[in-house]
């Protein structure tokens, strides 16, 4: 069956009566030819051709609320609906950035109290809410290092140490801030080699990027003497928090003596990851960064009594950094992970981490006999595979990925981190029940048995789909990246 | 509330499974000194009341559907088709994440190729990438994009004092780590062309500018020629919906804010900075790209492309650390101009042309006020008031009319000068109304 | 897997013909199966500049990674292959032929004496599959 949408440009009929604004209500002005566009290539289309586009598209796509979606490092776990709700509500979407703080103190308020609870579980001593997404996070908790050291008269502290076992935005932010990017090695155990980041610890550290538990689903077994080594050189710590899931409510980086730390609304606190964003990635800091945050961030103005709620303004950090994005960060965001801390609420935020956690070690227990862990130990919320087979050496972790298409499952996250060959990275979340998790355990143990019988099966799936697999060599080498002048005269025509 | 599955017993099975006695033994690896902190968080709520405290968090709040909005400076309140959001509420594409699958993200990648069109179509340029975090970012993005074609020989950054304040801001975080000059926007009577030399990487403007003028473009882009330096141009899409697209006036990168396109005020954010250029730098460009291909059945299909200029595969020599984008803000842009299409965003930006020239005749005419731009301008006009804008917004509030951008917040030469914003979604009466008021103020 | 005895390598996978004071440059065998398929060459400097030993002289891209290429020597740049931009696939053909890169007048070819022979580079690469 040709599954194949035409495109919005090849649906456009000329002339096709849509979408109608009211009439003009006021006398027209004058409007200079010369000032004014000959053409432009819009499509027209009628609405319900505009529907029927989208919600064919739509089923082409595979989400959460398809079915499970273990791709690890990415915390795909259940969007409740209520949070959409929410953010919809009119005096939340229908405000304006600019208007007086005096009429908008319910945003102001929300957003106080959601930088409040972030601190609380991070560990934090303040919060901003501007960063847009997690590795925008990143390049302001980076900034804010170089603002640190610069600000005490230490501009030469360059070297940001970053493991080989990193996201690849950590050592892109450092290049991207004017610093300099130390790979360092990990351990047998997958933890950062302690001997090499004692050779790298000196006075031109910046910092050191640790993403905690590790993107091998681990915790580091000695991260308290690996920060101490950083501070004593003078360094500063960055957490990055993609992967906080697994530590709400058990253990708060701040305590662990992380400076910075990034999270990231869109896994952690349900926020929907939207087809690749909106992400958010507020930030927290401790007490001797405060000042160097990005604003405004909100605080109370004037205290409030037993009458009065406090009073609300918007307030630019003494030594900010400056913004890292116009307005206030991605607000409709703030409403949905509010939304989500207040129903969990308190006992809620371990009982998240206890059950990513447990379900990960349930599908490590359940597989750990038929594909080869390169590191294994108890996991946090994720772990990591390798897909290959002795036996069959001309299959890979991406055939397995495919094949697992035609199980109805997405796949886990392929060839990352790199320092595994053949990596399969995978995360359950909390929100999966034993029931889905054992016909994934089924699913994955029937694939390695037919990776040996019929190798052919893995390498040309996936076979159930609408699209088989997609010539990435053609695409990069014929680079068509926008519909083309053929189906637009066509469109015309 | 919950969203965890688990009964008792299904966790004491998958506790024998794994060979533990317990939750807390998980945890073994972890320092014991601080684990399991007590958090002080408010106790968990049942869903019906979470609703009730986020309602009574919305009330607290004025918004423009409870009056009449004149403020702009950025943020535009324009009226967004119903079935746009319909579309937006689809679990396939709002619960989905990056397409790296593509056999089962079809959806996600012919939408963000649709919004490539889209973009490239409406600047008038030739590629255009999957979006930025919002038209700030994306300028700051462009600048990156200059160094890298200049392979970092060029260190100077001009910039027009009529870009808005906060995206000229953001640059200059991004760029703070690296040994730059950032000028031109020093004062109003700056010349952005004046500044441009040798050594200059980009220079960029806003078009129509912060103040809503429509400036001609034609000088600029040929002195930027003339030395080699990128021309980036700042545009507000409802405005290419009529005016003369920037690639007319050799624009090198055209970027922008797209939250006119279909999204929601929603207190600033989410938003989507598009961005656009000439094929030649493709390579230099952030950011997410989708191309056209076959499948191994022979079926059109799509997939993201040169990827190796990205952070998972260049880590520290990538374009930039740039990972998620705007996705789901991507869709509502398509489904916008989709819906639209050419005759509706051309009547987006007549009625909000006219309506502007409307209002700005009223209120020129009125004493105490009088309107400042020279050139012509689009939706957005400057008038200096004989008194302090605050004032007056707060008059106007009392009427249920939000008030215009006070411009001396951050630009000294125009301390009671404000910045007044109209679209389709101001009727006559409400102009009116607006404009009475502003009289009685004057 | 070829390692023509002839060539010297380095360890970031150039090679490099040297006939005279003249040196030409280009990937190895073992890189482009690294790559895979190659989408995409770009040669980032011109003919007559002059080049210390480590400068970056092209780019590599395949659909799943990217490889920047260095200068193993000092000099002058004196012939780019053009035929290369347009046809990338010639680096997964025949990377020691039709896909030379650049030539190189050498300033200090003493400096050849860093690079590994055939062997040596051989024994390099398994080491790095292992």
């Amino acid at each position: 069956m040709n599954r194949v949408e035409p495109n919005v440009y090849e649906l456009s009929t000329p002339g096709r009566p849509s979408h109608r604004f009211p009439d003009l209500d006021v006398p027209f002005a004058e409007l200079p030819d010369k000032m004014l566009r000959d053409h432009l290539e819009l499509p027209e289309l009628s609405e319900l051709e505009v529907t029927r586009h989208f919600v064919r598209l739509s089923q082409l796509n595979f989400g959460i609320d398809t079915a499970f979606y273990p791709l690890g490092s990415c915390t795909m776990k259940y969007n409740p609906k209520v949070n959409e709700d929410a953010a919809r509500l009119p005096g939340f979407a229908h405000t304006h950035p600019l208007q007086d703080t005096k009429v908008l103190q319910g945003n102001l308020a929300l957003m106080y109290t959601l930088q409040e609870w972030l601190a609380e579980i991070g560990g934090f001593a303040g919060v901003s809410l501007q960063p847009a997404a997690g590795a925008h996070g990143e390049l302001t908790g980076i900034l804010i290092l170089r603002a640190y050291h610069q600000d005490r008269g230490d501009p030469d502290r360059k070297k940001i140490l970053v493991p080989d076992s990193a996201h690849g935005t950590n050592p892109a932010t450092t290049t991207m801030s004017g610093l300099s990017v130390i790979e360092l090695p990990s351990d047998k155990r997958g933890n950062v080699d302690l001997e090499a980041l004692r050779t790298e610890c000196d006075d031109t550290v910046a910092g050191l990027m640790l993403t905690n538990p590790n993107t091998l689903g681990l915790f580091e077994e000695h991260v308290e003497e690996v920060i101490k080594l950083v501070h004593d050189c003078g360094g500063l710590v960055y957490g990055d928090g993609a992967n906080m899931n697994a530590l709400l409510g058990v253990i708060r980086p701040g305590d662990l003596g992380f400076d910075v730390l990034h999270y990231n609304l869109h896994k952690t606190f349900s926020t929907p990851h939207g087809g690749g964003g909106p992400g958010s990635g507020p930030l927290g800091v401790s007490e001797a960064l405060l000042d160097y945050l990005p604003g405004p961030i909100v605080d109370t103005v004037e205290p409030g009594d037993d009458d009065l709620p406090p009073l609300y303004g918007l307030v630019m950090p003494k030594k900010t950094i400056g913004r890292v994005k116009a307005f206030h960060g991605h607000f409709g965001m703030h409403v949905r992970a509010f939304t989500y801390i207040r129903s969990y609420g308190k006992s809620g935020m371990r009982d998240i981490a206890d059950h990513a956690v447990l379900n990960a070690n349930y599908l490590l227990a359940a597989l750990r006999d038929t594909y080869h862990v390169p590191f294994d130990r108890t996991c946090m919320h994720e772990f990591v595979l390798e897909g290959r087979f002795e036996k069959a050496p001309g299959v890979h972790a991406l055939d397995v990925s495919k094949r697992l298409m035609d199980w109805g499952f997405h796949p886990p996250t392929n060839y990352f981190p790199l320092i595994v060959q053949e990596a399969l990275m995978i995360e359950p979340t909390e929100t999966e029940s034993k029931a889905t998790l054992d016909a994934f355990i089924e699913a994955m143990k029937s694939i390695a048995q037919e990776a040996e019988d019929h190798p052919e099966q893995l390498q040309t799936a996936p076979h159930t789909t609408a699209f088989g697999r997609l010539d990435e060599v053609q695409a990069a080498k014929e680079l068509v990246l926008c519909c083309r002048p053929a189906e637009l005269s066509t469109a015309e025509t | 509330m919950t969203y965890i599955p688990h009964t008792e017993a299904e966790r004491s099975q998958m506790l024998a499974a794994i060979g533990v006695k317990s939750l807390d033994a998980l945890y073994a690896d972890l320092p014991a000194d601080v684990r399991f902190p007590d958090l002080a968080l408010p106790e968990a709520a049942s869903e019906m009341e979470v609703m009730e405290d986020l309602q009574l968090l919305a009330e607290a709040n004025l918004h423009v559907r409870q009056a009449s909005c004149f403020l702009g400076a950025g943020a535009y309140n324009h009226y967004v088709p119903s079935v746009v959001d319909h579309i937006l509420r689809r679990n396939e594409f709002y619960t989905a994440y990056t397409p790296y699958q593509p056999e089962v993200s079809q959806g996600t990648l012919q939408v963000i190729f649709e919004f490539q069109s889209l973009i490239t179509f409406l600047t008038g340029m030739e590629v255009a990438n999957a979006s930025h975090y919002d038209g700030a970012t994306s300028l700051a993005e462009a600048a990156i994009l200059s160094l890298n074609h200049h392979r970092g020989k060029r260190t100077k950054i001009v910039l027009s004092a009529g870009i808005h304040p906060q995206y000229r801001e953001v640059l200059r975080t991004y760029l703070q780590g690296q040994p730059l000059a950032i000028v031109g926007d020093g004062s109003l009577a700056d010349d952005p062309a004046s500044h441009i030399d040798e050594n200059t990487s980009m220079v960029a403007v806003q078009y129509p500018d912060f103040f809503g003028n429509i400036l001609d473009l034609e000088a600029l882009g040929r002195a930027a020629r003339d030395y080699g330096a990128l021309l980036c141009v700042v545009a507000n899409p409802i405005a290419l919906g009529l005016l003369k697209p920037p690639s007319e006036f050799g624009a090198d990168i055209v970027v922008g804010e797209g939250q006119p396109l279909g999204i929601p005020l929603s207190f600033g954010g989410p938003y989507i900075g598009f961005f656009a250029t000439r094929e030649e730098y493709v390579r230099n460009m952030a950011g997410r790209l989708v191309g056209e291909t076959v499948d191994s059945r022979g079926q059109r299909g799509y997939v993201m492309t040169l990827t190796p200029r990205e952070q998972h595969i260049r880590r520290g020599r990538a374009t930039s650390n740039i990972c998620t984008n705007q996705g789901l803000m991507a869709l509502a842009v398509t489904a916008y101009l989709s819906t639209v299409g050419r005759a509706g965003l051309k009547q987006v930006a007549e009625l909000c042309y006219h309506k502007a020239h409307y209002t700005a005749q009223a209120i020129d005419q009125l004493d105490g006020y009088e309107l400042w731009n020279r050139d012509p301008f689009f939706h957005e006009f400057v008038v200096r008031c004989s008194r302090p804008v605050a004032e007056i917004n707060e008059a106007l509030l009392d009427h249920d009319i939000i008030g215009g951008y006070d411009l001396g917040q951050v630009y000294p030469e125009l301390g009671e000068h404000m910045l007044i914003a109209v679209t389709e979604l101001n009727y006559k009466e409400e102009i009116d109304d607006f404009v009475e008021v502003l009289n009685e103020q004057g | 897997m070829k390692f023509p005895n002839e060539l010297k390598y380095t360890e970031s996978d150039e090679w490099v013909r040297v006939e005279a004071d003249s040196a030409t440059l280009g990937v190895t065998d073992f890189a482009q199966d690294q790559l895979s398929d190659v989408v995409y060459f770009e040669v980032v400097v011109q003919v007559g500049d002059k080049l210390s030993k480590g400068d970056a002289v092209g780019i590599l891209e395949s659909v799943k990674a990217a490889a920047d290429l260095y200068s193993p020597v000092s000099g002058e740049v004196t012939e780019i292959n053009d035929a290369l931009p347009d046809n990338p696939e010639l680096v997964n053909s025949d990377p020691y032929g039709m896909a030379w890169m650049l030539r190189i007048q050498m300033s200090d070819p003493a400096e050849l004496e860093q690079m590994m022979d055939a062997g040596a580079y051989q024994q390099n690469t398994e080491e790095r599959s292992g």
